[in-house]
């Protein structure tokens, strides 16, 4: 029986079905393991990083990892150690990070450069906290049909988290923004090894980056962020991909224009029409950076194949979220999409945060294949035949779980 | 590759004073991907390897759509995109050695 999300082989070879008791596996039992993904070229080692658990590793240099699915099952918070990381550059993470020596630059069309320190950051600003979600623009990439260049990932490139730290606003005003200010941009100490691959930077539109959300996120789930998820201070933008969420923050800079760099011109962009999509294969025309969520939902507790029971009541749950206007509704259903059931929401942790669902289903002997689909406050859900686009972004196809009842 | 940082950590302190310890190290896991032995393999390596692992390369999908096409693409916009400086003849190479191998 092939797991959707992915299936645990032992070094022995043995297979097992990669349930929710991954998290309690010993850790030490897992360094030597790999993780087939359930598509093609899909077999991915598990391994052990400073301040993280055994990961699935998409690639080493820089590094991309991702978070084992089961991991979504144990609650709305995603733990500091499961939390996935993605770099772009070689030089990553950045050697010598050093939070007693690390400064924030703040400069460009304000009247008052800064050079914050983190006990700057940390005293001289009231701070804020928000629980909210970063995904990777690319999360569930290996199952585009048809396939796409980059990284090939599963669903484990998102997490949620409670951030704390200062408002980017707060900083803003303190160095005071000039008139004519367009977008402001972000640069973090990682770098490529080479000086003519472009440094990762990225822009937020002025009114935007001065909401009152965007933050400079300096801890996460009450310690400091793990060096792979951005030590010691990172950009948190609530309902935004992760290609916004600049780690390792040194440099922030108000620009008169609309910022022109690699990241925001040329990579991160999407197909400018409302479903950010193409017919399938698809050469893309006009396009735009990719920007906020759309809505996601998934089943967290069965996983593809589960030998369940028949005519009792069967708890279904998982989580689901969108760019920010919160989740208002989750529906199930238990005949492949012909007729759904509502379930009941969990905690509300805000509208930026994952937002637990849960119900109790009965079912007849047989196969069934389940299905979820979540609806924002805004009426934005989710298709049912998954959409595409040539760099394999913002997949958010109603989700599908088989199993076999008896 | 063992890349060792330097690194400063507040040992998990939850408290909003800046009460910074000692630098530790912070040692990365070994680069264990391999490229896929194949002719031209060499050049691959010494080009490539300059900026990523042999994974980026070892995960991508496979089937007809990834072919000659797709790999002389990826060394286009490694060139073009990220400015790797790699010579006309290696490119050659590359896209071969990718193209036969992968």
């Amino acid at each position: 029986m092939i797991d959707r999300r992915g299936l645990l082989k032992g070094i022995s070879g043995a297979a097992l079905v990669m349930g929710s008791g991954l998290a309690s596996t010993p850790l030490s039992a897992l360094a030597a393991e790999t993780i087939t993904l359930p598509f093609d070229n899909g077999e991915r080692p598990l391994i052990e990083y400073p301040q993280k658990r055994p990961l699935i590793r998409l690639t080493t240099r820089p590094p991309q990892l991702e978070t084992p699915f089961a991991v979504y099952d144990g609650g709305t918070i995603t733990p500091n150690d499961a939390f996935f990381v993605r770099y772009h550059l070689t030089q990553s993470p950045p050697a010598d990070l050093d939070a007693k020596t690390h400064s924030v630059e703040v400069r460009g069309k304000v009247n008052t450069s800064l050079s914050l320190s983190m006990q700057d950051l940390r005293t001289a600003f009231e701070p804020m906290e928000i629980v909210a979600v970063n995904q990777c623009s690319g999360n569930g990439r290996g199952f585009s049909n048809p396939r796409v260049a980059g990284g090939q990932a599963g669903n484990g490139l998102m997490g949620n988290a409670r951030w704390k730290g200062v408002p980017l606003k707060s900083v803003l005003d303190k160095a005071g923004v000039q008139e004519g200010a367009r977008q402001v941009t972000f640069n973090g100490l990682d770098q490529p090894a080479i000086s003519d691959t472009p440094d990762f930077l990225k822009a937020l539109d002025i009114d935007h980056a001065r909401d009152g959300e965007v933050m400079l996120a300096y801890e996460m789930n009450g310690t400091d962020l793990p060096v792979l998820n951005g030590f010691p201070v990172r950009l948190v933008v609530p309902g935004y991909y992760g290609t916004y969420w600049v780690k390792h923050v040194s440099e922030i800079t108000v620009i008169d224009n609309v910022f022109d760099g690699f990241w925001m011109k040329s990579a991160y962009r999407i197909p400018a029409n409302a479903c950010a999509c193409l017919p399938p294969g698809g050469k893309v025309a006009a396009t735009v950076p990719i920007n906020r969520y759309n809505v996601r939902s998934f089943i967290t507790n069965l996983t593809e194949g589960a030998q369940v029971r028949a005519s009792s009541d069967l708890v279904v749950k998982g989580i689901a979220f969108d760019g920010g206007y919160g989740i208002t509704e989750v529906a199930v259903s238990v005949d492949g999409g012909q007729s759904w059931q509502a379930t009941r929401l969990g905690e509300d942790l805000g509208r930026y945060s994952f937002r637990e669902w849960q119900t109790a289903i009965r079912i007849k002997p047989g196969t069934h294949v389940l299905k979820v689909r979540a609806t924002n406050r805004i009426g934005q859900s989710q298709p049912m035949e998954a959409l595409w686009n040539p760099p394999g972004y913002m997949r958010n196809v109603v989700e599908t779980v088989t199993v076999n009842a008896a | 590759m063992k890349a060792q940082l330097i690194i400063a950590l507040l040992g998990g302190l939850a408290t909003s004073t800046a009460a910074v310890a000692e630098p530790v190290s912070y040692d990365l896991p070994e680069e264990t991907a391999e490229f896929k032995a194949g002719p031209g393999v060499e050049i691959a390596q010494a080009n490539c390897a300059a900026c990523h692992s042999a994974d980026y390369i070892n995960t991508q999908p496979h089937g007809p759509a990834f072919g000659r096409d797709f790999w002389q693409a990826e060394v286009t916009k490694m060139i073009k995109m990220f400015g790797a400086p790699i010579s006309e003849q290696d490119a050659k190479a590359i896209v071969n050695y990718l193209t036969n191998t992968y």
